[in-house]
C-alpha cells in the first residue's frame, strides 16, 4: 500500500491540508451573487422612481384631474389619460371573455379528455402559438384579419346583435375595422397560450382521488370535470384568468396596430379607440422636448404600471394558492 | 509543511491519551491510540434534543460501528465528527470533539480544511453526475489546487486501486461516474474520498442502498482500508456490525448505552436495551 | 310500493341518464371545439406568413439595407445583424446577472429572503414590455443624448434578467443535496462546490432557460421604440440608433408602401423561423436529458 504506516505522509500530500485555498473566494462570490439578486429589487425600485419623478410636472399641474379628463390634446396642454384608461379596459375585458372560456376548455381537454398522444402535439402548437410576436399578430391583423373582420364579421355582428336594446349599443355605428373590438380579438388570441398553460397546471393539480371519487358516485365524464375538477380548482383558474389580464392590460404593439389609435371614447365596439400602452408607444418618441408632454406619458406609463402590478400580484397569489409546490412556471 | 490547523505546535499523534473513555478503557486490548474523541456532546435540531451528553472515543486505525435502532442519533453523532450536520439549519451544539487531541470546534478552526481530514462516504452513492470516473475521483485535489498531472494521475490509480475499482475501471476512465453500477458507484465514492488522504473516513450505512454481493465487497474494503484510515461506520445491519468492526457502539434515543468491543457487545452486553437490541428482542 | 310506481322512476331515470350522457358528449364537443379554435390563429399566421413572405427572402434581403421609401429592392442585412448585436449584448448583460441572482436564492439566501426577491422577479415579469422602453429612456436614452444600441440592449436585458433569474433558480433547485454534501465532504470550499458542481450539473438546464429567455425577448418590439429607435441605415456602433428586425417590421407594416409591406411580411417570416429555431434548440436540449 503506498501509504506508509505512519501518519506522516500527509508531510508531502500535495493538498495544503492546513490553509484555507482562498480566504476571500467565498465572501467574494457570496457578494457577487448578492449583488446580483439585488439587481431585481433595484429595477424595481428605480422604475418606480423614474416613472413617478418623471411624472412630476403633470402630477402637480393636475393632480387626479388627468385621471378624470377625456380630453388629449398635446397642443393645448390638455392630458386626460381616460380614453386610454377605457381603451385599455375595453379590450382586455373583450380579450378575457374570448379567451377565458377557450383556453379553460382547451385545458380541460388537454387533461381530462384527449387522447394521450394529441396532448404532447397540442401542448406543443400552443406554446409555439406563445412564441409567435405582438409584432407578428399586429402584421397579421392588419392585413388578414382586420380587412376579414370588417368585410364578414362585423356587418353580421351588427345586424344580429345591433337590434337589442342594451347590449345593441356596443355593436352599432360604422365599422371601420381597427378598433376595441379588433384590438380585443386579437389580445385574446395572444393571452390564450398563458392562460391555457396555467389553467393546464392547476387542473393537473387536482388529485386524481377527486376524480375517481365523483366516477365512483356514477357521475358522467362531464360531471366529474364540473364537479370535482372545475370546482376544485375554481380559485387557481381564476388566477390563470387574472393573469391573463394582465397579459392583456399591457399588449402594446399588436394593439397600437389594429386599434385605430383615437384618443376618444365611444359605445359602439366596432368605433377607434386607445389604450395606455398604444399611446405611449406612438406618442413619446414625438413629445421631445415638451416638458409636460414626456411628463403626461411618464404618467401613462405609472398609470398602466400601477394597474399591471396589481392585477398580477393578486394573479400571483391565487396562482400560487391554488398550486400546492410555491409557485408556477408561469407565473 | 503548515503547522497543523493553527495550533502553534506541530501536529503529533502521541498526544497524551484523554482519560479513558467509560467504554473503550474496559477493552481486552492493549488501549489503541485515540483518533477521535467526543466529550459530552448534546445536540438539537431547533426545540428537538438528538443527542444526550455522548461521550466516547473512536480507536485509531480500526473499525467502529455505531449500532442503534433508526433515529436513536447515530447518523447525528457521524456528522458531528466532521461538523456536516452544520449544513442543516438550526442546529445547535454542546460539548468537545477531538481529532487526534485537536478541538474541532474551537474557534479558528475551518470546517473546510477539517473536512479535507475526515472524509464521508453517504447512505446513498453520489458521484457527480457531469464528471467522469476519472474527474470524480480527482475533483477534491482538483478544486483545493492541485495541478500537477504527474501527482494527479498517481493518485488516480492508487486510490482506484484502494477502492478495489482499478480493474474494473482502468480501460475506460473517461465514462461518466453515473454509468457504473450501484457498488461500483459507492466504491467510486470512496476512490473520491481517500484522494484526499484524509485520516479518518466516515460511512454513513455506506451498503444499504446495495445488493449482497455488492455489499460484501464493500466489507471488504473496509476491511482493507482499515490499515490506513480510522473508520467509523453506522449501519442498521448488525450482522454487519458485528463481520466488519472492531468496536462497537450502542445508541438508543438520542445516547451512547454502551461501546466495547464487537466481541463483548454481541456476546456479553452489559445493558438490558443492548441485549434486547442484538438479539431482536427490541420493540 | 307499487310496480307501477317503481317502474315510473326506473324511466325517469333512463331519461336522465340519456340527458346527461347527452350533456356529457356536448361538453367533450365544445372542448375539443376549443382546442381547435386555440390553434387555428396559428395555422392562419404560418400559412399567411408563407404566403406572403415567402416570395420576399430571398439574398438582397438579407444582403442590403433598405431601399428609399416607395421604391423596390433593398432587404433587412441591417435590421437582422442589428437584433444580433442587440441580443448578444442583452443576453452578455443580463444572463449573468440571471444566473448568479438564481445562485443566491438557491444557494445561500434565507428560504424567506428567496421568497421576497422570486416575487419581485415574478412581479417585473409581468410589467409591460412598453414600460421598460420608458424607464431605459428616462435612465440611459436622456443621459445620453440619444437613442442608441447600448440603450436597447439595456431594455431587453432588463426583461431578460427575471426570466434567466426564475428558470435557473428552478434547475439548481433540483440539483440533489446530496451531491453539496459529498462536495462539502471532501473538503471544497463552498463557492467552487456551487460553480464546479452545482452549476455544472444544471449546466443544460441554465442554458436551456437563457436560450428560452432569449428567445422570449427577440420579438420585443415595444422596449426597442424609444430606446434602439431603429435605423434605415447599416450602423453597429454602440452610440448610435440600430435597427432591429422586430423594429423594422413595424416600421414597415404601418407604412403606407405596397413594397414595404411586402418586406415586413418576409422579415416576420424570418423573425418567427429564427424564435422557432431556438425554441426547437430548446426542446433538442431538454429532451436530450434531464437537467
Amino acid at each position: 500500500m503506498p501509504l506508509p504506516a505512519e501518519k506522516t505522509e500527509l508531510e508531502d500530500s500535495p493538498i495544503p491540508v492546513g490553509k484555507a485555498a482562498s480566504p476571500w473566494g467565498n465572501a467574494t462570490f457570496r457578494s457577487v451573487a448578492l449583488a446580483a439578486a439585488l439587481v431585481a429589487v433595484a429595477i424595481l425600485l428605480l422604475l418606480v422612481w423614474q416613472l413617478v419623478s418623471d411624472s412630476l410636472p403633470t402630477l402637480r399641474a393636475f393632480g387626479l384631474k388627468l385621471l378624470a379628463s377625456e380630453d388629449w390634446n398635446a397642443g393645448a396642454e390638455e392630458y386626460g389619460a381616460l380614453p386610454f384608461i377605457y381603451g385599455t379596459v375595453v379590450t382586455s375585458a373583450i380579450a378575457l371573455v374570448l379567451a377565458v372560456p377557450l383556453s379553460i376548455f382547451t385545458a380541460v381537454y388537454l387533461t381530462d379528455l384527449a387522447p394521450v398522444w394529441i396532448r404532447q402535439p397540442l401542448v406543443s402548437l400552443i406554446e409555439m402559438l406563445a412564441a409567435v410576436p405582438s409584432v407578428i399578430w399586429g402584421l397579421w391583423g392588419i392585413f388578414v384579419l382586420v380587412p376579414w373582420l370588417r368585410t364578414a364579421v362585423f356587418p353580421a355582428l351588427r345586424a344580429v346583435l345591433g337590434p337589442i336594446p342594451g347590449v345593441g349599443s356596443l355593436f352599432s355605428g360604422p365599422i371601420f375595422g381597427l378598433g376595441y373590438l379588433s384590438a380585443g380579438i386579437i389580445v385574446a388570441v395572444m393571452i390564450v397560450p398563458i392562460v391555457t398553460a396555467v389553467s393546464r397546471e392547476i387542473l393537473r393539480s387536482v388529485p386524481n382521488l377527486q376524480r375517481e371519487a365523483a366516477y365512483a358516485l356514477g357521475a358522467t365524464r362531464w360531471e366529474v370535470t364540473r364537479i370535482a375538477v372545475l370546482s376544485y380548482a375554481r380559485r387557481g383558474l381564476l388566477g390563470a384568468a387574472v393573469l391573463g389580464l394582465g397579459r392583456a392590460l399591457g399588449e402594446t404593439m399588436a394593439v397600437t396596430m389594429v386599434i385605430g389609435n383615437s384618443p376618444q371614447i365611444s359605445a359602439s365596439l366596432f368605433a377607434p379607440g386607445y389604450t395606455l400602452a398604444s399611446v405611449i408607444a406612438n406618442e413619446f418618441g414625438e413629445a421631445g422636448a415638451d416638458r409636460m408632454y414626456t411628463s403626461a406619458l411618464f404618467e401613462l406609463g405609472l398609470i398602466l404600471l400601477v394597474i399591471t402590478v396589481v392585477v398580477n400580484v393578486g394573479a400571483l397569489l391565487l396562482v400560487r394558492a391554488a398550486t400546492t409546490k410555491g409557485g408556477s412556471r408561469f407565473a | 509543511m503548515n503547522p497543523p490547523l493553527g495550533s502553534p505546535e506541530p501536529r503529533t499523534y502521541s498526544e497524551p491519551m484523554r482519560p479513558p473513555q467509560p467504554a473503550v478503557g474496559q477493552s481486552p486490548q492493549p488501549v489503541r491510540q485515540i483518533a477521535i474523541s467526543v466529550e459530552g456532546l448534546n445536540l438539537w435540531y431547533g426545540k428537538n434534543q438528538a443527542l444526550f451528553d455522548v461521550s466516547l472515543g473512536f480507536p485509531a486505525r480500526s473499525v467502529t460501528a455505531i449500532i442503534g435502532p433508526s433515529g436513536c442519533g447515530k447518523s447525528t453523532l457521524l456528522r458531528t465528527l466532521n461538523r456536516m450536520h452544520e449544513v442543516t439549519p438550526g442546529t445547535r451544539m454542546t460539548g468537545r470533539v477531538r481529532l487526534f487531541g485537536d478541538d474541532l470546534y474551537r474557534s479558528g478552526m475551518d470546517p473546510t480544511i477539517l473536512r479535507r481530514r475526515v472524509g464521508m462516504i453517504f447512505q446513498k452513492s453520489n458521484p457527480f453526475p457531469t464528471l467522469s470516473v476519472r474527474e470524480n475521483v480527482l475533483v477534491g485535489l482538483r478544486l483545493n489546487g492541485v495541478r500537477d498531472k504527474e501527482v494527479l494521475r498517481e493518485r488516480l490509480e492508487e486510490c482506484l486501486r484502494m477502492a478495489a475499482l482499478w480493474d474494473e475501471v482502468k480501460d475506460n476512465l473517461n465514462r461518466p461516474g453515473i454509468s457504473l453500477s450501484g457498488g461500483q458507484q459507492q466504491r467510486l465514492c470512496i476512490a473520491r474520498a481517500i484522494a484526499m488522504r484524509p485520516e479518518v473516513l466516515l460511512m454513513d450505512e455506506p451498503s444499504s442502498a446495495l445488493d449482497p454481493i455488492a455489499t460484501a465487497r464493500i466489507e471488504e474494503l473496509v476491511h482493507e482500508l482499515k490499515e490506513t484510515f480510522t473508520i467509523v461506520i453506522v449501519t442498521h445491519n448488525m450482522q454487519q456490525a458485528a463481520r466488519v468492526s472492531d468496536h462497537t457502539a450502542f445508541m438508543y434515543l438520542g445516547r451512547l448505552i454502551e461501546m466495547g468491543t464487537t466481541q463483548k457487545i454481541f456476546q456479553r452486553p452489559e445493558h438490558r436495551q443492548t441485549e434486547e437490541y442484538i438479539t431482536g428482542r427490541f420493540g | 310500493m307499487t310496480t307501477v310506481e317503481a317502474s315510473g322512476r326506473r324511466l325517469e331515470d333512463q331519461h336522465q341518464h340519456r340527458w346527461r350522457r347527452f350533456k356529457s358528449g356536448a361538453m367533450s364537443a365544445l372542448a375539443v371545439l376549443s382546442a381547435a379554435a386555440v390553434i387555428l390563429p396559428l395555422g392562419f399566421v404560418l400559412f399567411h406568413l408563407l404566403l406572403q413572405g415567402a416570395s420576399s427572402v430571398n439574398v438582397d434581403f438579407f444582403t442590403r439595407t433598405p431601399a428609399a421609401p416607395g421604391s423596390p429592392g433593398g432587404g433587412m442585412a441591417n435590421a437582422i445583424a442589428g437584433s444580433a448585436e442587440l441580443l448578444a449584448l442583452a443576453t452578455a448583460l443580463g444572463a449573468p446577472i440571471g444566473v448568479l441572482g438564481a445562485i443566491y436564492l438557491s444557494e445561500y439566501s434565507s428560504p424567506a429572503v428567496a421568497a421576497s426577491i422570486r416575487f419581485v422577479a415574478d412581479v417585473l415579469n409581468g410589467v409591460p414590455s412598453i414600460i421598460w422602453g420608458v424607464l431605459v429612456f428616462g435612465v440611459v436614452v436622456v443621459p445620453m443624448h440619444g437613442f442608441s444600441t447600448l440603450a436597447g440592449a439595456v431594455a431587453l436585458a432588463i426583461m431578460m434578467i427575471p426570466l434567466v433569474l426564475r428558470t435557473t433558480e428552478e434547475v439548481l433547485l433540483l440539483v440533489p443535496g446530496g451531491y453539496r454534501e459529498a462536495a462539502l465532504a471532501l473538503g471544497i470550499a463552498r463557492w467552487k462546490i456551487v460553480v464546479h458542481i452545482v452549476v455544472r450539473t444544471a449546466s443544460r438546464g441554465i442554458v436551456t432557460g437563457v436560450l428560452l429567455a432569449v428567445a422570449r425577448i427577440s420579438g420585443e418590439t415595444a422596449p426597442l421604440l424609444f430606446t434602439a429607435f431603429g435605423n434605415l441605415n447599416w450602423n453597429l456602433g454602440l452610440t448610435q440608433p440600430i435597427a432591429a428586425l422586430p423594429l423594422q417590421i413595424y416600421t414597415y407594416a404601418v407604412s403606407p408602401y405596397e413594397d414595404w409591406h411586402r418586406q415586413a411580411w418576409a422579415g416576420a417570416l424570418v423573425l418567427i423561423s429564427l424564435i422557432f429555431l431556438l425554441n426547437l434548440s430548446v426542446r433538442f436540449l431538454t429532451r436530450a436529458k434531464r437537467l
